[in-house]
C-alpha cells in the first residue's frame, strides 16, 4: 500500500512540477524569453536543473522510460494532432506530405547510416566496430522528423498553412517507416546478413505496417461515429468514448507492431465529421479542452524528462561521431528537401517555393521519439551509449539551434505568414462554390482530377455512410448550413457571454440597408390592418413616416442553451439598454415550438438618426423554415428603458401591441408605423416562450 | 494520332498559346477534347456541354455551361450570350484556370488574382450591372444548396442575407440608416474573398499527357 501511494504521489509530484514549470517558467518568470525561446527549449533546460539537482542530491534521477512514453505520453499529442487536423490542406497536398515522409526519411536514414559506416571505418575515429547494420539502424532512428518538437515550434510561429501541413504532415506520417526500418534493422543486426528477399519483404512490411494502422484506426473511428450516433440520452460520457475508441485503436495496432501514430491519426480525422454531427455542443467543448490539456501535459512532461534524462546518462562521448552525426543530419535533410521539390514542383500546381522548401528543410526538428527509441535499444546492443549521446545531441541541436533561430529566419526571408481570419459566411459560400465550379470545369476537361474524386467521396460519404453515423435528421443537412448555425451559435455565446457582438470593425450596416427595396409587399387589406392596430395602441399621435433604422439581435437556440442563454440575453440586454441610456423597442416574436429549429428573435428599434455603435450591430438573422401560416400570434412588446429620450417630444408610455402574422411580417413596415415613443416606463413583459 | 495532328497546326498554336498562355501540348490536348464534346465540328454549343457525365450532379451546372457561353468571359469586351461558341473562345474561358507560373511578380499575381474573381463575378452577375444585387446573390445559394437536400428557399434567403450583411459592413463600415446598399461591386467583390488566395486555389490540372481523355473518347460514345 505503502508503495502504491508513494508512487502515486511521485506521479503526481512530476506533474505537478511540470504544470507549475511550465506556467511560470514559461509565462511569468521570463515572460520576454519565452518570446524569444521557444518553450520546449525552456522545458528542456527546467529537465536540466531538476535532473542536476536530484544528482547533486545523490539520487538517482529518472530517465524517460520507453514504456511511459510510447504508452502514456505520446498517444494524447498524437490524438490531438490527429482530431484537430486541418482536413482540406491535408488532402490538397496528402501526396507532397507522402512523398517527403516515405522517401525523404528512407533517404535521411540509408544517408546518415552509410555515410556514418564510412566514417567508422576510418581508423582514427576508434569505431571500427561499429557495423554498417548498427550504423543503418542509428540511421533510423535519427532520421525521422518529430510531431512533438515540430507542434512545440511550430505552434508560435504563424507559418502559412501549406508549410505548416507539409512539415507537420510529414511528421506524423513518417512514424510508419520508421517503425518499420528499426524494427527490420534490428532484426536484421541480430542476425547478420541481409538477403534480396529480406529487402523485398521489408517493403512489404512497409505497406502492412502503415496500410494496417491506417485501418485499424479508421474502423475504430467509425466505431466510434457509430456509439456516438446513440448517445443522446447520455451526453456525459460523450468525450469518453472518443477518447477510449482513439487509445484503443492505438493499443491495438501497437499490439499488431503496425504503426499506431497513424493508427490514432486515421481514427481522429475518421471519426471528427460524424462525432462532432452528433454530440452536443458541451460535449465538444470538453473533448477540446481535454485534449489540449493533456497534450499540453504530455508536451511538457516530455520536454522535461528528455532534460533529466541527459543528466542521467549514460554517456559514451565521442566528438567526431557526434558532430559528423548533427553535420550529415542537417545536410541529408537539405539535400532531401531540395531533390524532392525539384521532383515534386513537376506534378503539383502550386509549386513550391524556395522560401517554402527552406522552411520545410529548416523545420525538421528531432525530438523524443528518437531519444526513446535509442533507449529501447537492447542494452548488450554495442555503442548504445554512444548512439543515446549522438541522438541527445541531435535532439538539442534541432530544437534548441533551429528551434530558436526559426522565428527570426522566417521574419528575415517574409516568408508568407498564416492569415488569421475570422470565419465568414462569404468565405464559406465560395469555398463550396469554387469546390463545385472547379468540379465541373475539371468535367468540361475532361480529367479526372483531385476535385472529382473528392466529389465522388463527398457523395459516397453522404448517401452512405452519413445515413448510417449520423443521429436524427442532421445527416441530410448540407455543410453550408451546419457551418451558418455554428457561426449563429458562436456569436449568441459571445453576445451572452459579453453582453455585446462580437464585430471586427464598428458598422452601421443592418439589414434595413440591404433590404429596403427588396422587402415583399405586405397585401394591402393587411397592411391597413397593422397601421390600424399599431395606430390605436399608440398614444403619441404624431406618426412620423420616415424610417427607423433598427438593428437586430438573433439568437440562434441549440439545445442546451436555450433556457441559460435567453435569461442572460434578457439581463444583459436590459443592462445594455439602460447604460446606452437609449430609446429601444423589444419587438419579440414567440418561438415556434412546432418546427424542427425553433429559432428566437429579437429586434430592437431604435429612434430616428442615431448612429449605432459597435454593440448594436446586428448579427446575421436566420430565419424560421417554418411555413408562414403559423398558429401562433405574434405580440409586439416593447420595453421602454427610463432614461432620457434624445429626440423624444412627449408622449406617454406605450402598450402592447398585438396580433399580426407571423409570417407576411414585413418588420421594417412596421418600424416605419412606429411613431416615437415617450421615455417614461420601463415595462418589462415576460419572456414569451 | 493526336499529337503529330496537333504540331503541323503550329502557327494557329502559336498565337493562341500567346493569348491564353497554354503550351503547345496542352492546347492539343484540349483540342482533342473539344473535338470530342463538339463531335468534330467547329464549334460547341449548350447541349453538347449538357451530355457531360460529370456535371449532370452538380448543383451549379447552369452556371458553369453559362459561363463558357458569356461574351464577357472571352475577354473581346463583349457582352451578353452567344449560342454557340469556337475553339478559341472555349479556350480564353479555360484558361481563367491556369495555375499562375512561379515566377511572378507581384503585380502578375494580382493580375491574375483579378482575372480569376472577375470570372467569378460573372458568374454571379448575371444581369451584368456591375453589382450583384441580393436577389443574384440569393440564387447563388439556393442554387448551391438545391441538390443538398429540400430546406428550402428560407433557409437560402436567410444565409443570402446574412452574407450580404457581412459584406455591406466590411466594405461599408457606417451607412445611414436610410441608405440603401445598392449590391456588391467588383472592388467589394474582391475585398470580401481577399482572404482565399484565389490565384492558387482556383486551377485545375492540365497535364501533358493524359490517357483518361483518350479513353474518355471511347467510351464517352458508348454512352
Amino acid at each position: 500500500m505503502a508503495n502504491y501511494c508513494s508512487s502515486s504521489s511521485m506521479v503526481d509530484l512530476w506533474l505537478t512540477t511540470a504544470a507549475a514549470a511550465r506556467q511560470h517558467v514559461c509565462f511569468h518568470l521570463i515572460p520576454r524569453l519565452s518570446g524569444v525561446v521557444p518553450e520546449s527549449c525552456l522545458l528542456i533546460v527546467v529537465g536540466l536543473l531538476v535532473g542536476g539537482l536530484i544528482k547533486v542530491i545523490g539520487e538517482e534521477p529518472p530517465v524517460l522510460d520507453s514504456q511511459l512514453f510510447f504508452l502514456c505520453l505520446l498517444p494524447p499529442i498524437i490524438l490531438d494532432a490527429g482530431y484537430f487536423l486541418p482536413i482540406r490542406p491535408f488532402t490538397e497536398n496528402v501526396g507532397t506530405i507522402l512523398v517527403f515522409a516515405v522517401i525523404g526519411t528512407l533517404w535521411n536514414a540509408f544517408f546518415v547510416g552509410g555515410l556514418l559506416y564510412a566514417l567508422c571505418q576510418i581508423e582514427s575515429v576508434g569505431l571500427t566496430s561499429v557495423d554498417l547494420l548498427a550504423c543503418l539502424l542509428f540511421g533510423s532512428i535519427v532520421s525521422a522528423v518529430d510531431p512533438v518538437a515540430v507542434l512545440a515550434v511550430f505552434e508560435k510561429i504563424h507559418i502559412n498553412e501549406l508549410v505548416h501541413i507539409l512539415v507537420f504532415g510529414e511528421s506524423l506520417l513518417n512514424d510508419a517507416v520508421t517503425v518499420v526500418l528499426y524494427n527490420l534493422f534490428e532484426e536484421f543486426s541480430k542476425v547478420g546478413t541481409v538477403t534480396v528477399l529480406d529487402v523485398f519483404l521489408g517493403v512489404v512490411c512497409f505497406f502492412v505496417v502503415s496500410l494496417g494502422g491506417v485501418l485499424v484506426g479508421a474502423i475504430y473511428g467509425i466505431l466510434a461515429a457509430f456509439t456516438s450516433r446513440f448517445t443522446s440520452h447520455t451526453r456525459v460520457i460523450e468525450p469518453l468514448f472518443v477518447f477510449l475508441y482513439s487509445y484503443m485503436a492505438y493499443l491495438s495496432s501497437e499490439m499488431f507492431h503496425l504503426s499506431g501514430i497513424m493508427a490514432l491519426i486515421a481514427c481522429g480525422v475518421v471519426m471528427r465529421p460524424y462525432v462532432e454531427a452528433n454530440i452536443s455542443h458541451k460535449s465538444y467543448t470538453t473533448i477540446k479542452y481535454f485534449l489540449k490539456m493533456w497534450s499540453s501535459v504530455s508536451e511538457t512532461l516530455i520536454f522535461i524528462f528528455l532534460g533529466v534524462s541527459t543528466v542521467a546518462g549514460p554517456h559514451a562521448w565521442n566528438w567526431t561521431f557526434v558532430i559528423v552525426t548533427v553535420i550529415l543530419c542537417l545536410v541529408s535533410r537539405v539535400l532531401g528537401v531540395i531533390g524532392l521539390t525539384f521532383i515534386i514542383n513537376k506534378f503539383r500546381i502550386v509549386r513550391l517555393t524556395k522560401k517554402d522548401q527552406f522552411i520545410v528543410a529548416y523545420g525538421g526538428l528531432r525530438g523524443a521519439i528518437a531519444f526513446s527509441l535509442g533507449y529501447l535499444l537492447s542494452s548488450n546492443h554495442q555503442k548504445r551509449n554512444l548512439f543515446l549521446t549522438a541522438i541527445i545531441t541531435v535532439i538539442f541541436f534541432t530544437v534548441f539551434v533551429q528551434g530558436m533561430t526559426i522565428r527570426p529566419l522566417v521574419e528575415l526571408l517574409a516568408v508568407k505568414r498564416k492569415k488569421e481570419s475570422k470565419p465568414s459566411i462569404n468565405q464559406e459560400i465560395h469555398t463550396e462554390f469554387l469546390d463545385h465550379l472547379l468540379t465541373g470545369v475539371e468535367g468540361v476537361r475532361g480529367h479526372y482530377g483531385h476535385y472529382h474524386w473528392k466529389e465522388k467521396v463527398n457523395r459516397f460519404n453522404k448517401i452512405y455512410v452519413k445515413r448510417w453515423l449520423i443521429a436524427g435528421e442532421n445527416f441530410m443537412e448540407p455543410e453550408l448550413i451546419a457551418f451558418y448555425r455554428k457561426m449563429e451559435l458562436k456569436q449568441a455565446i459571445m453576445l451572452v457571454e459579453s453582453g455585446q457582438l462580437p464585430s471586427a470593425l464598428p458598422s452601421t450596416v443592418s439589414m434595413q440597408n440591404i433590404q429596403a427595396r427588396a422587402t415583399p409587399r405586405l397585401s394591402k387589406k393587411r397592411e391597413e390592418e397593422i397601421r390600424r392596430i399599431l395606430r390605436s395602441n399608440l398614444q403619441n399621435n404624431k406618426q412620423r413616416m420616415c424610417s427607423f433604422s433598427y438593428s437586430r439581435h438573433t439568437l440562434f437556440d441549440a439545445d442546451e442553451e436555450d433556457n441559460v442563454s435567453q435569461v442572460h440575453l434578457r439581463k444583459m440586454e436590459r443592462r445594455v439598454s439602460m447604460m446606452k441610456g437609449r430609446m429601444s423597442h423589444y419587438l419579440t416574436v414567440p418561438a415556434d415550438r412546432e418546427s424542427p429549429r425553433p429559432g428566437v428573435r429579437r429586434v430592437r428599434f431604435e429612434s430616428n438618426n442615431q448612429v449605432f455603435s459597435a454593440d448594436s450591430v446586428p448579427t446575421a438573422h436566420f430565419e424560421q423554415p417554418s411555413t408562414p401560416r403559423t398558429p401562433d400570434a405574434v405580440s409586439l412588446e416593447e420595453e421602454v428603458p427610463k432614461r432620457r429620450n434624445l429626440k423624444a417630444d412627449g408622449g406617454g408610455p406605450r402598450g402592447t401591441v398585438s396580433d399580426s402574422n407571423q409570417g407576411e411580417l414585413n418588420y421594417q413596415r412596421l418600424a416605419r408605423c412606429l411613431s416615437d415613443p415617450g421615455p417614461n416606463k420601463v415595462e418589462n413583459y415576460p419572456f414569451m416562450s | 494520332m493526336g499529337t503529330l495532328q496537333s504540331l503541323s497546326d503550329e502557327p494557329e498554336y502559336r498565337e493562341l498559346a500567346e493569348k491564353t498562355g497554354f503550351s503547345f501540348e496542352q492546347i492539343g490536348i484540349l483540342h482533342k477534347r473539344f473535338k470530342q464534346l463538339s463531335h468534330n465540328e467547329n464549334t460547341l454549343r449548350r447541349a453538347d456541354l449538357d451530355t457531360i457525365p460529370d456535371l449532370a450532379c452538380n448543383p451549379i451546372r447552369t452556371q458553369i455551361i453559362e459561363a463558357f457561353f458569356d461574351k464577357r468571359n472571352f475577354h473581346q469586351n463583349g457582352d451578353g450570350t452567344v449560342e454557340e461558341i469556337s475553339f478559341e473562345e472555349f479556350l480564353v474561358v479555360m484558361s481563367h484556370f491556369r495555375p499562375p507560373a512561379l515566377n511572378m511578380t507581384e503585380e502578375q499575381r494580382e493580375k491574375v488574382r483579378r482575372e480569376k474573381l472577375r470570372f467569378l463575378f460573372n458568374m454571379h452577375n448575371t444581369d451584368n450591372d456591375g453589382t450583384i444585387t441580393l436577389e443574384e446573390y440569393r440564387h447563388v445559394v439556393e442554387e448551391l444548396l438545391s441538390r443538398s437536400g429540400a430546406l428550402g428557399k428560407e433557409t437560402a434567403k436567410g444565409i443570402a442575407d446574412a452574407a450580404m450583411l457581412e459584406v455591406a459592413s466590411i466594405s461599408m463600415g457606417h451607412m445611414e440608416p436610410d441608405e440603401f446598399y445598392e449590391g456588391i461591386t467588383f472592388e467589394h467583390f474582391l475585398k470580401i474573398l481577399k482572404d482565399i488566395e484565389i490565384e492558387t486555389r482556383m486551377n485545375i490540372r492540365f497535364l501533358n499527357m493524359d490517357t483518361t481523355t483518350l479513353c474518355n473518347r471511347d467510351s464517352s460514345s458508348i454512352r
